[in-house]
């Protein structure tokens, strides 16, 4: 070998040995290694209606949001707080809440994000000249005056935000809320670039304009086909970050979505085919997951004035819950760990205790035989029979629970119809109360108990079966300004046990596959909020 | 001609017009709004959003001012969904996304389809003529919404030769399999009409004098035969086209290109009433210009036919 040669192989020989060395990289906390390729993929469902926080009003939007913008605070991946943009709070009486913002807090035009930004964006959220369908949010939060400027009453100044200073926030409520700085997380509550807002107006979150403080910034968008996004050097944790890229993939169709996610197109996708779950997860157990969500699964019952007659008796109701068999829906229709439910907070809500419905420890043939007993004394049953009219959205799987469902009552000498709408449509004639029987669901908009319940109370916009009941109404206005609302959540359950307000059927889970060299994904975060922050993909084994 | 392309291009008018009148009543009676949303909305949010998009005006002035901004500004208006883009943009992105796998698919079909059916007929009864007549039943049989899983099955999950959906700007991997799926049927109808009047011509009697005077059998066909047998085909190439564009509901949705068809979908089930209207203009007004030009390319190749 001559000498030239030898020293080629030498150098070779060296840069074999090294060059991993050099090219891959460890996680500083973990010390995995990390892949070369830091992106991140996934896929949509639909396109988002806007990624503006305030303007915010589905999902998808709300996860684009959640990487582009930081809120007051933000959540760890077990979803408990962590601070954001505030790197503390505080309160005496939980009606006062004063936030104190960080100084490395930026926009990603290099301006500091200042306590203005906030109540800019706050007042925004409220103002109805901005229309946003979330307002209700401010609403629900308890911030002063926030009912009276939405109703346009008063002007947004009104709004109880103000900024002391720079870096000081004060927040004052219409009573006491312990839960304040949970809400503070949702997008609508995420802080916007005023002069932006103003030099762009709609046009503000085209990629060319966008100004977001969050971890990432917008770099390009396709309606309908695909957006990415690209790590914002200004934001005051970039040394953290690990991901260098987001895609995100809209695909509409499920069944074509996940062939390409088994091509390896992308790394992660929810929304999975009907009935596909076990089989997924036989087949990739490291790739398939279903953590809890916080969303239950109802049938509402119309007990308004054009409700049917029969069926405002609570014991018809509650023969109507009895008679259905829930094992069967999540094991043998939805089989994807879905919990059957017999009261309406989904278990898994933060500080819930679940509280003992009776019926929920009895046998099928049990709760059965007390439904014959109940239909029979209010004066119904096989001889005297009950027709209802059962609707539900287009899905798969709400035809067959309601199909099922509808067989289980057939017993009881109840008929039903069943009435299958399109999602607007049906969000009319349900608001309408023009239905005896309605699916409904509902996801925690906060990981707290009042999320669900509140929505029991006879004025909430969203009582689909116009449940009416004093107690309920007296112990939720109670619950707010409790030291424990633990016992007070605990007897409205019982009270909507008893009365059978709702059918509550099953909690919901979160199925999804992902791809196994992604780590640190929030497999606890209940809310199912995702923070690419957080993530980072390590190198194949 | 000039005077019968210009009379044609004026009933246009009123027939677009009563196409706006006829989806806007429709779009207005179907139940459910583009605002309604599980949460419910405050009624001053709601009342402003109304007012916003116009729709707190009585339904004649909606429709009087929809049908003024495009006549005046050629304005679509606004998106009722899509809250930081206009009907324009929305267009203007995915139109020339559709129109290009469109055309693409129009060439292939026309091309494939049309040599198939000609060979088919030229050969007629010999093994040519079967398989291509197999074909074109196979590809007949085989709807888009069909096809198209089973292309991206094969091609990228298995193969892993091509992305199985998405458009990057129209790099040819993203063209191939939407092209793929959307011309496949109407190469298959091209093919069979072609052959059956290619057929229908070659009996005829003036091939037999032009075969009987001693002309090779190439000259015959392309001199002679071609024109006539053409003339089926071209006047199924108008609808076949906006066929096409329509037919890329079923495209966009599978390959996620993000062309027009599916904001028409999107549109209708989220009741975005200006997207709607928007692509159902367009699509009405490709309509009448495709019968247009398949009217005066009859003229050209029939000498019969003169207007």
């Amino acid at each position: 070998m001559s000498r030239i040669s030898r020293l080629a192989s030498s150098t070779i020989l060296a840069a074999v040995l090294c060059g991993p060395a050099f090219a891959q990289e460890t996680h500083p906390v973990t010390g995995e290694a990390l892949a070369e390729d830091q992106t991140f993929q996934y896929r949509l469902l639909d396109q988002f209606p806007s990624i503006d926080p305030q303007l915010v009003e589905e999902t998808a939007g709300g996860h684009v949001a959640r990487q582009l913008f930081e809120g007051l605070l933000t959540q760890n991946s077990d979803g408990t707080l962590r601070p954001g943009v505030a790197e503390e709070w505080s309160s005496e009486d939980n009606q006062t809440w004063t936030f104190t913002l960080r100084e490395d807090a930026r926009w990603s035009n290099g301006d500091p994000v200042t306590a203005n930004d906030f109540v800019f964006a706050w007042r925004r959220a409220a103002d109805p000249a901005t229309a946003s369908e979330y307002a209700w949010y401010v609403e629900l939060s308890q911030i002063r005056n926030a009912p009276a400027i939405i109703a346009g009453e008063v002007g947004p100044e009104e709004l109880g935000v103000r900024a002391i200073d720079d870096r000081t926030l004060e927040v004052t409520l219409t009573q006491p809320l312990p839960y304040f700085p949970q809400m503070t997380v949702h997008y609508t509550f995420m802080p916007t670039h005023q002069p932006t807002i103003e030099a762009h107006g709609a046009n503000w979150t085209n990629p060319e304009n966008m100004v977001s403080n969050g971890a990432y910034v917008l770099d390009q968008i396709a309606v309908n086909e695909f957006f990415r996004l690209v790590p914002n050097p200004e934001y005051w944790g970039a040394d953290d970050v690990i991901i260098t890229e987001i895609t995100g993939y809209v695909i509409n169709d499920v069944n074509q979505a996940l062939t390409r996610f088994q091509a390896g197109e992308f790394d992660m996708m929810d929304d999975l085919p009907a009935g596909s779950y076990p089989r997924l997860e036989e087949e990739a157990p490291d790739v398939a997951h279903s953590v809890p969500r916080l969303c239950s699964y109802y049938y509402a019952v119309n007990q308004s004035e054009s409700g049917h007659e029969a069926l405002q008796d609570p014991r018809v109701r509650t023969a109507l819950s009895y008679a259905i068999n829930r094992d069967v829906i999540t094991e043998q229709i939805l089989q994807a760990g879905q919990a059957p439910a017999y009261n309406f907070t989904h278990w898994a809500t933060a500080d819930f205790e679940m509280p003992e419905i009776e019926y929920a420890s009895w046998t099928q043939d049990e709760r059965m035989e007390r439904a014959m007993e109940l239909i029979t004394e209010a004066g119904y049953g096989p001889d005297n029979p009950i027709e209802v009219n059962l609707i539900y959205n287009t899905s798969e799987n709400h035809r067959q629970i309601a199909t099922v469902i509808s067989q289980m009552w057939r017993p009881l000498g109840v008929t039903t119809t069943l009435n299958n709408y399109e999602w607007q449509s049906y969000l009319e004639i349900r608001g309408n109360q023009n239905f005896d029987i309605a699916r409904g669901a509902w996801c925690g908009d906060y990981n707290e108990a009042s999320t669900f319940l509140d929505l029991m109370t006879s004025n909430n916009a969203n009582n689909d079966g116009k449940f009416h009941n004093e107690d309920v109404d007296r112990l939720m206005a109670e619950s707010v300004a409790a030291a424990d609302p633990g016992p007070i959540y605990t007897q409205v359950e019982q009270i909507l046990a008893e009365e059978m307000a709702i059918l509550p059927i099953y909690h919901y889970t979160q199925n999804f596959v992902l791809d196994p060299t992604i780590r640190n994904w929030p497999m606890e975060n209940v809310e199912n909020n995702w923070y690419v922050r957080d993530i980072y993909r390590v190198a194949a084994e | 001609m000039l005077t019968f392309i210009l009379k044609r291009l004026l009933i246009a008018i009123p027939v677009l017009l009563i196409l706006i009148v006829g989806t806007f009543v429709l779009m207005y009676t179907a139940p459910g709004s583009p605002f309604a949303t599980e949460r419910g909305i405050p009624p001053a949010v709601l009342a402003n959003l109304e007012a916003q998009y116009g729709l707190d005006q009585p339904f004649i002035v909606q429709i009087w001012r929809y049908i003024v901004g495009i006549v005046t500004e050629f304005d679509f208006g606004p998106s009722f969904i899509y809250r930081d883009q206009d009907v324009n943009d929305l267009i203007g992105q995915g139109f020339p996304v559709t129109l290009t796998y469109g055309v693409w698919s129009f060439l292939v079909a026309v091309l494939v389809g049309g040599t198939l059916g000609i060979l088919a007929a030229v050969r007629h009864n010999t093994w040519l003529d079967y398989l291509a007549v197999g074909i074109s039943i196979g590809a007949q049989v085989l709807p888009n919404f069909v096809l198209a899983p089973i292309l991206v099955l094969v091609f990228t999950l298995w193969l892993g030769w091509l992305p199985g959906g998405g458009w990057q700007g129209g790099q040819w991997e993203y063209v191939i399999l939407p092209v793929i799926a959307l011309s496949t049927s109407f190469m298959a109808s091209i093919a069979r009409i072609s052959r059956a009047s290619m057929l229908e011509v070659l009996t005829s009697n003036f091939i037999r004098t032009a075969r009987a005077k001693g002309l090779p059998m190439r000259r015959v066909i392309f001199r002679h035969a071609l024109k006539p047998a053409l003339l089926p085909v071209i006047s199924y190439l108008g609808p076949a086209f906006v066929g096409m564009i329509t037919g890329s509901v079923v495209i966009d949705i599978y390959f996620s290109t993000g062309g027009i068809g599916q904001f028409f979908v999107a549109s209708a089930l989220n009741r975005d009433y200006g997207v709607m209207m928007g692509i159902t203009v367009l699509l009405g007004a490709l309509t009448v210009l495709f019968n247009l030009v398949v009217d005066i390319l009859y003229a050209w190749i029939d000498p019969k036919i003169r207007y």
